[in-house]
């Protein structure tokens, strides 16, 4: 379980905090979603999980364990964290950059057991990619890398997995495939805390949606409780209206156009 | 073994074999053990220390273009070389010493510069490579302004560093270069899971447990040691650093355990090469070994680019 609680993280030369006051909690076998606008607060959430931010006040806490009083080290056996950008400047093989995720666990000669194989192995399955194992990670497609990226992540065999912004650049088939496969990994009991801002997929695949506003929770709760017309209307300053999917019925978020009158 | 039986004065093979157990020609001992032998072999720890440097540098900065000699190394060395021969030092190893306390310095000065940019900016590794550059720019001006108005026999030393040879080799030099290349690039080895990590950016390397700021500036300082050891020991050969590890990743190494070490082996091959070449090509006059290491690395480079596309 990731646990936020009251939460404030400010940034040097910054007026106002980057998070104020922001508290969840993201379970066992299930998918919470942090959503909101650009420079809501999400990215700074994982950065204080992470320990690359400043917490000011509050805490965040994996499994009742305060990350302050962790080391990396200890961080990285609990939690798995996607980023969302990541600058590798050299191509790597797929297996070997899964296999980093295995960096945590290793011993005094950072040299990797039988254990760290099959745990390679099982998150190569499990992310679907056991045929890309020997591809170089720069001939990959967009979906390709973010699945590598995510079985990187699923190698540290952690209780909790966090992704921010795991489907930015990729097409709808991609996109669907890579929320199905974190739905079934939260369903497997893994927490998956995913940050994203396309509230029409979050709501058709996270169990709990927290949805943030100028650094603090606007509202959380489930889907349906979130896609709220005038609420949503008041967090992101455009005119929405609310549908419902007709195939599967479930609630979907349609802004309006609002043409410019030069 | 080539570059040992060739040079200015010839030594065929099977002489250089029995000067090597102590027999034959009392001159051809001579060459081979005291000149030809320690040259052949500080040729290939310079090649060795400046490969593997640019390979850790290269992963922990994310960056195909970093080198060694841009950490401002070979500047603050030259710095504490010219201002050996500026204060009338003649002896051999004070000048190295001088040579090398200069390169330690001009890290620790680049540094100092990479935190002037406060918090905002903690633990980019970009931020120490601007502070390289600037470093090594700032030292090559106060080159310029000591060579200035300085004693011609001071002009010719510091240009000496600034070419590069493996010439003046010793088998003292020989043995200090090899304790530190052990020692420090034994020290890359180890952690190049960790660069392997770091090649991967600062908040992948932070949820992968590695904490950037503190595994960088290890990376930086012993890849700065292993350069300060070589340019005090030979001068600036440029190109080395730069082309070697891409050379070695063309052979298709990615993890960095084993490109340090193969970056190790290419340079180390590469410095003996290029210096024969130097000793061979205009006898009995030497070229620069920096500017033949760039005419060689240069073609070498190119084909291994067309090769593998």
């Amino acid at each position: 379980m990731i646990r936020v609680s009251d939460l404030v993280v400010s940034y040097d030369r910054a007026r106002t905090n980057a998070v104020d006051g922001v508290s969840f909690a993201a379970p066992r076998g299930k998918l919470t979603a942090l959503a909101g606008p650009n420079g809501s607060g999400k990215s700074s959430i994982v950065r204080a999980l992470l320990r690359r931010a400043d917490i000011i006040d509050g805490a965040v806490t994996i499994d009742d364990r305060d990350v302050r009083t962790l080391s990396y080290a200890e961080l990285a056996r609990i939690v798995a964290v996607v980023p969302q950008r990541e600058e590798a400047a050299f191509p790597s093989r797929v297996r070997e950059y899964v296999a980093l995720g295995r960096y945590p666990h290793l011993g005094l000669w950072r040299a990797p057991a039988k254990d760290d194989d099959l745990a390679v192995d099982q998150a190569l399955t499990q992310a679907g990619i056991g045929d890309l194992a020997e591809r170089d990670t720069d001939a990959l497609s967009g979906g390709e890398w973010q699945r590598v990226r995510i079985a990187r992540a699923l190698a540290q065999k952690t209780p909790a997995l966090v992704l921010d912004e795991p489907t930015t650049f990729l097409d709808v088939a991609h996109e669907m495939a890579i929320f199905e496969l974190l739905s079934s990994l939260a369903r497997s009991g893994l927490a998956v805390l995913l940050v994203s801002h396309q509230l029409n997929l979050v709501a058709r695949f996270a169990d709990t949606i927290v949805l943030l506003d100028q650094g603090k929770v606007a509202i959380s709760g489930s889907p349906a409780d979130i896609m709220n017309a005038e609420r949503l209307e008041s967090i992101y300053r455009w005119p929405v209206v609310i549908t419902r999917d007709p195939a599967i019925g479930a609630p979907a978020l349609v802004p309006l156009r609002r043409p410019l009158n030069l | 073994m080539l570059a040992v039986a060739n040079g200015a004065v010839s030594v065929s093979l099977a002489a250089v074999f029995g000067a090597l157990r102590g027999h034959g020609d009392p001159t051809a001992i001579a060459i081979v053990r005291d000149l030809r032998l320690p040259r052949v072999v500080l040729g290939a720890l310079v090649g060795a220390g400046l490969g593997a440097s640019g390979a850790a540098l290269q992963g922990s900065l994310r960056n195909p273009l970093a080198e060694p000699y841009l950490l401002g190394v070979s500047g603050g060395a030259a710095v504490g070389a010219v201002v050996a021969f500026a204060v009338g030092v003649s002896s051999d190893a004070l000048i190295t010493l001088a040579a090398f306390a200069g390169g330690i310095a001009a890290v620790f000065l680049a540094l100092a510069v990479s935190r002037v940019g406060g918090r905002s900016t903690r633990g980019d590794m970009r931020t120490l490579l601007i502070a390289g550059v600037i470093v090594g720019a700032f030292a090559n001006a106060a080159i310029m302004v000591a060579l200035a108005r300085a004693e011609p026999n001071t002009v010719r030393g510091a240009l000496w560093w600034m070419m590069g040879s493996a010439a003046d080799a010793t088998w003292e030099r020989v043995a200090w270069l090899t304790a530190t290349i052990l020692l420090a690039g034994g020290a890359l080895v180890y952690w190049a899971r960790e660069i392997d990590v770091l090649s991967l950016g600062e908040d992948t390397a932070a949820s992968l447990g590695v904490d950037s700021e503190r595994s960088g500036r290890r990376v930086f300082l012993l890849a700065a040691l292993l350069a300060a050891a070589t340019v005090s020991a030979a001068g600036l050969i440029g190109f080395i650093g730069l082309v070697v590890p891409h050379i070695a990743r063309r052979l298709g190494l990615r993890a960095h355990r084993p490109l340090i070490v193969a970056a190790a082996l290419v340079g180390a091959t590469l410095v003996v090469a290029a210096d024969l070449a130097a000793r061979t090509v205009a006898p009995p006059t030497e070229l620069p070994l920096g500017a033949i290491t760039a005419l060689l690395g240069v073609p070498f480079f190119l084909v291994q680019l067309r090769r593998s596309v």
